[in-house]
């Protein structure tokens, strides 16, 4: 439907060529657009509200950094804010050292509490945890069935309690829980409406009774505007620590994690991304960032060149780099900077378009490979270094005596090597012909036929 | 289920009401004039409804429209107008694929939505209609759903063709279809498992389900799209991916009674031309109500 959010900013500066600072009528046109991307990506409208004018405030006058085109530049600042947001790094379950530790799951109708809580138990378990399911949804047809099931999957005891007692049966869980010798406890309750007045005092109720050191808010990943409203109301009642955010494996943006977040502060802990009960992942603020914006790895590819934009390039090399003419020597110094970025096949299936490249997988370089690659170049002498063609047979048997490795390897490198030096001539001709800044494997202003 | 659905329906809008309502009223509130933050502001009331921008984009421009063309006086009219609007997105000669007998319902929808819950509904509405009905369990994968329909077949006195976890849907489907075959109820419903729509596997395991169905079966068969009415905008993506692997009949548009709006059943009517042809509104197996247009749009822009 929509192009995503870095391709639609990159047409809007297409004709931006000059560096320097970005001008305010520049960045209203992409405010509009990043508004957009977060409407779409079901951000709630006020949120997005403030959030733009947040980006907007650090953008104006922002200084285009060297490596990155304005509409880059505009997208990383947009990245940061968002990731800041969500959280600056990765939220981790904190558990008291009372035994047993008390986990309690609270949520909307049908947002994945039952699932989440023996994947909980089941993640837990392997940090050596040994838990049970409190089964505390006394309301939905076979919801008790359905938690003894997940438990027997996995062997773990869940604990039913006797009556319409909620608050009762919560605690006669937990003394289970330590008659049992389990040292995490972990509470199911029942889906409840944000506006049901009684359901939403009888989680208060628990939560007061048990005392949970984490209780955490189970959101559907596709909820919408009325995230803020329901988080809202569930942090004013419960006052939750965190939240799960679950059915991440489908294609919604999810952008009720930033709605939330903005709105009750509370981090996200983990990510449900399918039904099974190894489907439980940490949250990873970055990714989740760029999910909502739509725009994948092209962000981290844009990362990836800013990272390496402190790299400088010397200006012969650059130049050799647009005629295609770099070297080995080149070559190796692009390595270390290649380690810090990923393998060269990687960073070209970010881009958008890099489906034209046929030759992709044998371009595919691992880390491990790096290495050896490095080995090998520093076994070829200047000469072979400077121009490849030198590189006959029997040089390539010295080279890889030196180097530790198989002719095959040897044969294998050279020909990525060619390969690398035709896809550079690919992709300098391929875009408008402007001045390209970054190295091999640093396409900061790479444009890719599209 | 011990309080009756109006008072539950009316329950949740007076909450949802006064908020959306203030936001109108803001906007009323400013007087006759109609500027461009008026203008700007309901578009915000609408994208907050979960209708998505390109449908508000497209709506509240026609309305700018209609304001001028008609003179309309201030905010007030059009308002009004604005629920007109919408109500008319929806099709009216839409025949409802549940009051066809016999017939044979596929519910289907992505996890959680409330399918199985709709179907006892649904299974219920018929029965207090004295019409026959017949429950077939192929959600084989999820934990305990056999036994969730089972007690909702019970609290509706209908009974239930199912096998083991983990059969083949497929096979239930066969089941019930020749069951429905021989004993001719009027309205045989299919449970189907939650899958997301991106999940080619699961959607080729669905077509064959309703390829059996549609084989086995003289009866017309049609599909249903549950969906939770908190959706945003990847509802748009899952009735998308949905009809285009089963041709869909309709939608069921569940939990109205909370705040969320359902705005997105406005996106789909659009693009799709899907009817809405219940909506949940509790879960109780009486929380069912007919879809009506012009009472959902008002809602929709808290005027409900
Ligand atoms: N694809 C996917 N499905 C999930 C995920 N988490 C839960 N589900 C499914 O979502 C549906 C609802 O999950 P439940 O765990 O029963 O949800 P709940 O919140 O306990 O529901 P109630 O108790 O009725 O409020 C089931 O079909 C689950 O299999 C997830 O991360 N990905
Ligand atoms: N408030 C409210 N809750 C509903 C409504 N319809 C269903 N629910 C609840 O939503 C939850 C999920 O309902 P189910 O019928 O199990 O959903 P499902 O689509 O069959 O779920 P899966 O089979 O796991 O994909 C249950 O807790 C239901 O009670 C409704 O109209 N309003
Ligand atoms: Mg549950
Ligand atoms: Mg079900």
């Amino acid at each position: 439907m929509f192009q995503n959010l870095s391709e639609r900013l990159q047409s809007i500066f297409a004709d931006l060529t000059g560096r320097g600072r970005l001008s305010e009528a520049d960045v209203d046109t992409a405010m509009r657009e990043i508004r957009l991307a977060l409407l779409e990506a079901d951000v709630n409208f006020k949120v997005v509200k403030s959030f733009v004018e947040r980006v907007r405030q650090r953008t104006v006058g922002a200084e285009v950094s060297k490596s990155l085109t304005p509409g880059q530049t505009v997208v990383r600042i947009v990245l940061e804010e968002l990731t800041s947001l969500l959280g600056e790094t990765e939220s981790r379950l904190i558990l008291t050292s009372r035994i047993p530790g008390i986990v309690m799951l609270v949520g909307l109708q049908g947002s994945g509490k039952t699932t989440a809580a023996a994947k909980l138990a089941n993640h837990l378990r392997k940090q050596g945890k040994r838990p049970i399911l409190i089964a505390c949804d006394i309301y939905r047809p076979a919801a008790i069935d359905q938690l003894e099931s997940l438990g027997r999957e996995l062997d773990i005891p869940v604990f039913r309690g006797e009556g319409t007692d909620v608050e009762a049966i919560a605690k006669a869980g937990v003394k289970e829980a330590i008659a049992s010798m389990r040292d995490l406890a972990i509470v199911d309750t029942a889906g409840r409406l944000h506006v049901d007045e009684k359901m939403m005092d009888e989680a208060a109720r628990v939560k007061a009774a048990l005392k949970p050191d984490q209780v955490l808010m189970v959101v559907d990943a596709m909820t919408g505007q009325d995230a803020v409203t329901a988080a809202a109301a569930f942090s004013e009642r419960v006052d939750f620590d965190g939240v799960i955010m679950s059915k991440l494996d489908g294609d919604a943006r999810g952008g009720a994690a930033l709605s939330i977040r903005e709105v009750t502060g509370k981090p996200i802990v983990f990510a449900g991304v399918g039904e099974r009960l190894d489907a439980l992942e940490p949250f990873h603020p970055d990714r989740m960032a760029k999910r909502i914006l739509g725009m994948g790895d092209v962000v981290t590819l844009i990362e990836k060149a800013t990272e390496a934009a402190d790299a400088d390039l010397t200006e012969e090399m650059e130049e050799r780099l647009r005629k295609a003419e770099f070297t080995f020597d080149d070559f190796l110094l692009q390595l270390t900077h290649l380690k810090k970025m990923g393998g060269i096949g990687d960073m070209l299936k970010m881009l958008p378009g890099a489906g034209h490249f046929k030759d992709l997988d044998a371009a595919e370089i691992d880390e491990r490979q790096l290495d050896r690659v490095a080995a090998i170049i520093r076994s070829m002498t200047a000469e072979e270094r400077a121009n490849p063609k030198l590189l006959n047979g029997s040089r390539r048997e010295r080279i890889a005596r030196g180097a530790g490795v198989t002719v095959f390897d040897v044969n294998q490198l050279v020909k990525q090597f060619n390969q690398a030096r035709k896809l550079m001539k690919q992709l300098q001709s391929g875009g408008p012909g402007k001045k390209k800044r970054g190295g091999f494997g640093m396409p900061g202003g790479m444009r890719l036929p599209s | 289920m011990a309080t009756p659905w109006y008072r539950r329906i009316s329950e949740g809008l007076a909450k949802s009401r006064g908020r959306l309502e203030g936001q109108l009223n803001v906007l009323v509130g400013r007087g006759p004039d109609l500027d461009v933050a008026f203008w700007e502001d309901l578009e915000d009331v609408l994208v907050g409804a979960d209708i998505g921008v390109a449908a508000v984009t497209d709506i509240v421009e026609r309305l700018r429209d209609t304001a001028s063309r008609k003179a309309l006086p201030d905010a007030e009219s059009v308002i009004e107008h604005l629920a007109e609007e919408i109500a008319s997105e929806f099709p009216t000669d839409v025949s409802d694929p549940l009051a066809v007998s016999p017939v044979v319902i596929l519910v289907v929808g992505v996890n959680g939505t409330g399918k199985t819950t709709t179907i006892g509904k649904l299974a219920k509405e018929a029965v207090d209609a004295g019409r026959s009905v017949l429950l077939g369990s192929a959600d084989t994968f999820r934990a305990a759903a056999i036994e969730q329909l089972d007690i909702i077949a019970e609290r509706a006195s209908v009974p239930v063709i199912s096998r083991e976890r983990g059969a083949d849907p497929a096979a239930v489907t066969f089941d019930t279809v020749v069951a429905a075959n021989e004993r001719r109820p009027d309205l045989t419903l299919i449970d189907t498992a939650g899958r997301l729509h991106t999940s080619a596997d699961l959607m080729k395991e669905l077509q064959k389900v309703q390829r059996v169905a549609k084989r086995e079966t003289l009866a017309p068969v049609m599909t249903l799209l549950v969906m939770d009415a908190t959706t945003g905008q990847n509802g748009l993506a899952q009735a998308r991916k949905f009809d285009a692997a089963l041709k869909l009949d309709g939608i069921v548009l569940t939990k109205l009674d909370g705040t969320a709006k359902g705005g997105i059943a406005v996106a789909i009517v659009r693009e799709l031309g899907l009817p809405v042809v219940r909506v949940g509104i509790g879960e109780g197996i009486d929380d069912l109500k007919p879809f009506v247009a012009e009472e959902f749009a008002r809602a929709l822009i808290g005027r409900g």
